[in-house]
């Protein structure tokens, strides 16, 4: 179906490159049959494979298990039993409750189902068990296939200081840094100053940013420490931790490997992942603006000897830091599927979790190195429930009310594992999808991009489809001016959403108008009535006043056909449009440019909610009577919160450092919530003294919900 | 009556009234208290010593005077304290330029205490009344005037309600009450109190003939509170309105209590305390606006059917989100509103009462563009079981429904009844049976849904296939039984070894739609996925619904 509504400028590209590209959900019919031609249907690798994982990865790989005529087994804690990745596989096994340490972490009751389920191989997804040596090593002891690689180069690379060492024996470029563990505070205040600052501490045995802090001098050093090390211990039950130079203002660019257990190793070109908040990845794009052909063979050949030095099977990542004249340097190699391999399968045409699956199965690899191509571009946006306007992007939870990909758009690629319906809890990854889309050209996979994120209907959940569509459209995104600070550069003051200039905000304006009035006009249409007024005010011109944030505009709208034609300050804006008060999504036309918009919500007085340009704006639209008598309310004075310290998020508790009658600093640390794994430190907003305190270490917190007062 | 003790006690007033009148009191609440104004009109406005002028120049002059209300400066007073006047709050109401007035030209006819004199006669008096539209659909509607004497009510005043009241219930439209009144006027003693009694007949004689709201924009205090109780629907604006039988002061001298307007008789009070009002609204721009779209809901009368609007949301729609909103635990909440926005029209819940009661979720909605109106059990708050509170709350709106044909959608999660002595002291074995007498009477298209639990009586009370019921589904998750595992188990093994065992025989053999369903108590289990489309058709079918109870002068509802 997907398939046959091809962009002519992606047929180019399907006809062009030898590969096709590969698609999750739009293709799950045809999509399939065209991809991946070097794939041997007779080849027989596994009937059965557990996946020790959930939410979007685990049904990635089940796709493909699924292609492959492979069985499936699904893992899930209690909470996730009506989880997608449950009901996509052919069979399901609960393995505990809803925390990850008593479930997806829970390495005896995985092994307990993959021997009731009879399962040849397990994969690990990314995340949970992908990179335990220990459980890889229990597979092996019952002759259960780990898809991944072996024991000695998970081992190998998946502590941090052992990898440099090797890295460094391998003659690949590595940072400047303390090869050991950290032991203490002083001890490692003293190791930062012989580095010289800035300084990366993190946790030895971490992912992930977490358990990563930068320090710029010796009070941040003995914070980092102190952070870093908790968050290590309760992520990864290890807080051990190193430091190292931290290159400042550096790209982020990974290198995909694929190896076979017979010494073959292949690059599949690069990912860069520049664009990150608090160290954690947002947007990401294959291949890279920033490199040439020469680095690009440089890095890939760095990160192929280091993938052979440990003997490495199956895919890997290799990650390098690049600064600004394309210096590279190692900084760790993920030994498992990366969150963002799916940008490298469309600019490759290869199914990385396929070729996982037959290299575990002990087959060589079927390409060379100059089989692999860089067809088109892609562009990987991670949607996350998460509030973007705090800190880019804080946890949010709830249930997805109302939830559509945007999978009828071409070009789009959508890995999920959640639909409408679905609850994000606390418990788990806030990322709700991995939105992929591609072009022949990087202009065209960022158009598709844009389209995409405008036509993603999320409800129930904050989510981050503003920041997104503002880094996307963002001239320095667009130019490839990017690096590791780009959003704390972009936005010093933090993210405020899309800055509407005169035009665009007219647009907005005229767009809630005709809404406003739609949904009037759909009033007085009461079906059957012979009660209604025979002469019903015909009205086909309205006077009204918009008013968005502290502007107030004088509107005249007038309509014609479906078609309304707002004035305000003397500019006539044009709106078009099919106008379904029942639709999520709002397509118009203004002034010609098709736009389109969401309505998030719409209430009796007047107040509407839209979705434009990827940010949400609060408008009220007012007859002008209305406008008019609506400046005798009085205005309701919100609470004074600046005394209240109230919870950002949904979180546990981990730390009060206060007690009623202490006096605080401002900036002084009140209390840290850990939500997603993450800690936070909540500091006082001004010097004041404690007045009451509502929390206790331990508790699980709303968002909102409050946790000191002061005086 | 409480409210009359209340008037006697501040008869001190009048002592100070001359001197009072020129100051402007303050108006004591729940007080029979009317301050006339000082005659600052403007010199123009003392036509009638001009008796020069022809009837047409004081036809125009009463009309505008008329128009002006109390004069500019009591407008301004209105303004500043974040209130409309009576005017512009019916002209924001109707639809623009419908507004019909009547008895614009009618004034007070006391004499007393210096109540004769030309400044202190206001054409129209102290209440607005007329008729208009909203949407095109005819309605009735008086609005009190603050501004003139504190919008206190005169035999005058009451008079012109009463005439309105007359039509709408002779051309069968609804009647909507803007109030905003000091209370009696003193001045008229008892022809006030009369004016007020002839309201109440007719609020009542109009009950369950056409839809009456009550929007309070101000003080409604003393004996003027009984009016908008026996409406069917009570609205109040936050922060400047108050609704009680005796205002603080009189409540300090008699029971030594200190409480504040707010406390004992604002929004907030009477949406989450008292459940006198229906709904509260943040001023009084958004109150009228509202109540315009809440009109859209309701038929004109009884004679009529639920309207039908355009509808832009497809009556097929499947709504897989609702295969797993209930959780498989049993003991798990789940929130009923999302199920309810799930399945209606554009998600659009108008709720009665949303912070009253919250164990019920009542409210009107559209399916397929009809209005029908919703009852369901919030398994969030208090499990969802019935209370007293909850069943008088379901009653009242569920008899409301019937009486104006808008069909009744049931979502049903409900463990019981509550347990406890507060409860009983409290007489729910009285009120629970109001919930179930509203739902047995009611003859309308009842449609029920039950999604989990529907345990005990309270399952026999959630508008059952044996109260008549139309069409009872269950979704897969229903467990219609006596009560939970559980405590059956302790019951049927009392003293039993093995109760576990017991428990799960038990469950595997009731705690599940099958009982029901085999008996022909559920109509159909659903994929909860189509309950909207199943319920569109439904309401299609019964749309031509009748069923008459036996006749009767009224039944006895145990009040």
């Amino acid at each position: 179906m997907a398939a046959h509504r091809l962009s002519p400028s992606l047929n180019r590209l399907l006809l062009a490159g030898k590969y096709a590209s590969f698609w999750t959900r739009c293709c799950a019919v045809h999509g399939y049959a065209q991809y991946s031609t070097a794939c041997s249907p007779n080849e027989k690798t596994f009937d059965k494979i557990l996946i020790a994982n959930r939410g979007e990865i685990a049904c990635r790989v089940m796709k493909t298990c699924h292609k492959m005529g492979i069985q499936t087994v699904a893992v899930h804690s209690d909470v996730d039993a009506s989880a997608v990745h449950v009901k996509m596989a052919n069979e399901a096994v609960c393995v505990g409750p809803a925390p990850t340490s008593k479930s997806y972490l829970n390495m005896d009751a995985i092994m307990d189902a993959v021997r009731a389920t009879g399962a040849q191989a397990v994969h690990p997804g990314y995340g949970f068990l992908s990179e335990n040596k220990e459980f890889a090593k229990r597979l092996a002891a019952e002759g259960v296939a780990f898809i991944g690689p072996d024991t000695y180069a998970l081992q190998a690379m998946g502590d941090k200081i052992e990898s440099k060492l090797i890295a460094k024996a391998a003659t690949v470029n590595t940072i400047p840094g303390y090869d050991g563990v950290v032991k203490t505070v002083e001890e490692a205040v003293k190791i930062s100053q012989d580095i010289g600052y800035p300084v990366m501490i993190k946790a030895s045995a971490g992912g992930g940013g977490k358990g990563m802090r930068i320090a710029w001098n010796d009070e941040e050093t003995r914070e980092g420490f102190r952070f870093s090390s908790q968050e290590a211990a309760s992520s990864f039950g290890d807080d051990r931790l190193l430091i190292e130079k931290f290159i400042d203002n550096p790209r982020h660019i990974e290198i995909q490997v694929l190896a076979d257990k017979h010494g073959n190793a292949l690059w599949l070109n690069e990912r860069e992942c520049s664009i990150q908040r608090r160290n954690q990845k947002v947007v990401e794009e294959a291949p890279s603006t920033f490199l040439d052909a020469a680095t690009r063979r440089a890095m890939g050949e760095q990160a192929v000897q280091l993938a052979k030095a440990v003997q490495y099977s199956s895919a890997g990542t290799v990650e390098f830091l690049v600064d600004s004249n394309k210096n590279f340097y190692f900084l760790e190699m993920n030994t498992r599927l990366q969150v963002e391999h799916p940008i490298t399968e469309c600019i490759t045409g290869l199914d990385l979790v396929e070729q996982m699956i037959r290299v575990a199965k002990g087959y060589k690899l079927q390409h060379k190195q100059e089989d692999i191509p860089i067809n088109g571009w892609a562009i990987e946006s991670r949607v996350y429930a998460e509030d973007p306007y705090k800190s880019f992007g804080l946890p949010s939870i709830g249930r997805l009310s109302r939830y559509q990909e945007p999978l009828n758009l071409s070009n789009v690629r959508v890995d999920s594992g959640i639909q409408e319906g679905s609850d994000i809890s606390i418990y788990y990854d806030p990322m709700i999808s991995k939105l992929v889309t591609y072009g022949a050209t990087r202009a065209e996979a960022l158009a598709s991009m844009e389209d995409a994120l405008d036509n993603y209907v999320i409800r129930g959940v904050t989510h981050n489809i503003s920041l997104l569509r503002e880094i996307i459209t963002h001239p320095r995104f667009i130019s490839g001016d990017i690096s590791t600070n780009f959003l704390p550069e972009v936005y010093p003051d933090g993210f405020k959403g899309h800055q509407l200039e005169a035009d665009s905000r007219r647009e907005l304006l005229a767009a809630a108008a005709a809404l406003h009035i739609t949904a009037q006009l759909r009033s007085q249409r009461v079906l059957g009535d012979l009660r209604v007024s025979s002469s019903p005010v015909e009205c086909s011109h309205w006077e009204l006043c918009v008013e968005l944030e502290e502007g107030r505009h004088h509107v005249d709208v007038t309509k014609s056909g479906k078609v309304y034609t707002v004035e305000m300050d003397g500019v006539k804006v044009e709106v078009d449009g099919q106008w379904n008060l029942a639709s999520p999504l709002l397509p118009l036309a203004i002034n010609g440019t098709h736009r389109m918009l969401q309505c998030l919500s719409r209430d009796a007085s007047g107040k509407i909610v839209l979705q434009y340009l990827g940010t949400s704006f609060k408008v009220r639209v007012l007859s002008k009577l209305a406008a008019q008598l609506n400046s005798y309310m009085p205005e309701k004075v919100p609470e004074d919160t600046s005394s209240l310290l109230r919870s950002p998020m949904p979180g546990a508790v981990v730390t009060v450092s206060v007690k009623p009658g202490d006096s605080v600093a401002e900036g002084q640390e009140i209390c840290v919530i850990e939500a997603m794994k993450m800690q936070n430190s909540l500091t006082a907003a001004r010097q004041a003294k404690v007045k009451s305190v509502h929390c206790k270490p331990g508790e699980t917190v709303g968002e909102g919900d409050l946790l000191v007062e002061l005086e | 009556m409480a409210a009359f003790t209340a008037a006697l006690r501040s008869g001190a007033l009048i002592n100070g009234l001359r001197a009072s009148f020129r100051t402007l009191p303050p108006v004591k609440y729940g007080a029979v208290a009317a301050a006339v104004p000082p005659t600052n009109l403007p010199r123009g406005c003392r036509w009638s010593s001009a008796s020069a002028l022809s009837v047409k120049e004081r036809i125009d002059h009463k009309r505008k005077t008329a128009l002006c209300g109390g004069g500019q400066h009591r407008i301004d007073a209105q303004h500043k304290k974040g209130k409309l006047t009576a005017r512009e709050r019916v002209e924001l109401l109707l639809d623009p330029e419908s507004f019909v007035e009547s008895d614009m030209f009618v004034e007070h006819r006391c004499s007393d205490f210096g109540m004769e004199q030309d400044g202190n006669k206001f054409p129209g008096d102290s209440v607005v009344t007329g008729r208009g539209r909203i949407n095109g659909r005819l309605v009735y509607v008086f609005s009190q005037d603050f501004t003139v004497f504190g919008g206190s009510l005169s035999g005058a005043h009451a008079q012109k309600i009463c005439k309105i009241m007359d039509q709408a219930m002779m051309v069968g439209a609804p009647v909507i009450g803007l109030n905003d009144s000091g209370g009696a006027r003193i001045q008229e003693g008892v022809e006030s109190l009369a004016g007020y009694a002839d309201i109440f007949l007719r609020n009542v004689m109009a009950s369950g003939v056409v839809p009456q709201i009550s929007l309070i924009m101000g003080p409604c205090a003393g004996g003027a509170v009984y009016s908008p109780a026996l409406t069917d629907f009570t609205f109040m604006v936050k922060d400047t309105s108050y609704l009680f039988i005796t205002g603080p002061d009189v409540v300090k001298s008699v029971t030594n209590e200190d409480v504040t307007q707010e406390e004992l008789g604002g929004a907030k009070t009477h949406t989450t305390v008292s459940g006198v009002a229906h709904h509260a609204f943040e001023d009084d721009v958004e109150a009228l606006l509202n109540v315009r779209e809440f009109f859209n809901f309701l038929p004109l009368s009884n004679q009529d059917a639920a309207p039908i609007r355009e509808c832009h949301d497809r009556s097929d729609r499947l709504v897989h989100s609702l295969d797993t909103i209930v959780p498989f635990e049993t003991t798990k909440a789940y929130d009923m509103l999302d199920i309810v926005h799930a399945t209606v029209d554009e998600s659009d819940f108008f709720e009665i009462m949303p912070n009253y009661a919250k164990n019920i979720v009542v409210g009107f909605a559209r399916m397929n563009g009809r209005t029908v109106g919703i009852v369901g059990n919030q398994p969030k708050v208090a499990s969802g079981c019935l209370d007293i509170n909850s069943s008088v709350k379901g009653a009242r709106f569920v008899r409301f429904c019937d009486a104006f044909n808008i069909p009744i959608i049931t979502f049903v999660d409900v463990p019981g009844f509550l347990p406890g002595t507060a409860q009983e002291y409290g007489g729910i074995i009285r009120h629970g049976a109001k919930l179930l007498y509203a739902f047995a009477e009611a003859t309308v298209p009842k449609i029920t849904v039950i999604t989990r639990k529907a345990y005990g009586g309270a399952y026999d009370v959630m508008s059952s296939k044996h109260l008549r019921g139309d069409v009872n589904y269950a979704w897969p998750t229903a467990e219609v039984a006596v009560m939970g595992a559980k405590g059956a188990v302790q019951i049927i093994f009392r003293g039993k070894e093995n109760q576990a065992e017991a428990e799960a025989e038990y469950v595997e053999k009731f705690a599940n739609p099958f009982p029901a369903a085999l008996r022909g108590f559920v109509d159909d289990i659903i994929e909860p996925s189509t309950t909207r489309r199943r319920i569109c058709r439904d309401l299609e079918v019964l749309a031509s619904k009748k069923q008459l109870n036996p006749w009767k002068k009224h039944a006895n509802i145990p009040l």
